[in-house]
């Protein structure tokens, strides 16, 4: 493992575009392509979007910890809280071939941000939700 | 993000640029929310500016979809997506919901 900045941010929307900025700087620097780089930063934003508004339950009300670690197998990002447990368990699934009057607006960030990644870990421990987001190298 | 419309005579073109988030989504929702509330509901979004959209800015493209195509009263219809967006609507199953036309003049046409 090489290189684990850790960048804290405060929980906010306004947030999302800086910690984009760090997570697309560290990626570019671990060698991710560019679609790569693109799937990273659309994990990262459905990530911390989810953090503010469930585990802190609006803005203003924790930080997010972002650490970034690469190494020669893949780009992992970690984010952090002090929030609310998070149980992926009873986040719904959203019906992504429904007809439009059948839509749901929740559920789908969290699945995409499944998708865009190779691996999705949560634990929580000491009061602390730790997400780990895997990317591989090509 | 910047958002800008213009207001033809058949429909309403909305350009967007930089980023739709959950920061920006409220924003654009409200940009919406002004054309439709005047009863304008035929509306070409222009994405080829967007560099970047999340979730939340899906939810309001399915909201105003929704609300433009109830009572066949309009639609919603987009130009000038690029290959990075087009994959974020393919991932959300969003690319049958929607016209998606390469380019502004053939979008705004279409109404």
């Amino acid at each position: 493992m090489s290189n684990m900045p850790t960048m804290i941010f405060p929980g906010n929307y306004k947030s999302l575009e800086k910690i984009a900025d760090f997570v697309k700087q560290e990626a570019q620097e671990s060698g991710l392509s560019r679609s790569q780089i693109f799937a990273v930063e659309n994990a990262v934003d459905e990530a911390c979007s989810n953090i503010i508004e469930h585990a802190y339950g609006g803005e203003g009300v924790g930080d997010i910890h972002c650490t970034t670690l690469s190494d020669p197998k893949g780009f992992t990002i970690i984010l952090e809280d002090h929030g609310q447990a998070f149980n992926p368990e009873k986040v719904p699934h959203p019906d992504i071939n429904a007809p439009l009057r059948d839509r749901k607006s929740h559920g789908l960030g969290y699945y995409m941000m499944r998708q865009w990644m190779d691996e999705v870990k949560f634990d929580f421990h000491d009061n602390r939700n730790r997400l780990t987001l895997v990317k591989f190298k090509e | 993000m910047e958002i800008h419309n213009i207001e033809y005579k058949h429909c309403d073109l909305i350009e967007i640029s930089g980023r739709v988030d959950s920061s920006t989504a409220p924003e654009l929702a409200e940009a919406i929310k002004k054309i439709t509330d005047a009863g304008r509901f035929k509306i070409v979004i222009d994405m080829s500016k967007v560099e970047f959209i999340s979730s939340a800015g899906l939810r309001v493209l399915i909201a105003t979809q929704k609300n433009c195509r109830r009572y066949n009263r309009g639609e919603l219809v987009f130009a000038g997506i690029s290959k990075f967006i087009l994959e974020v609507f393919d991932l959300a199953g969003f690319t049958p919901l929607f016209k998606i036309f390469d380019d502004v003049v053939t979008a705004v046409g279409y109404f």
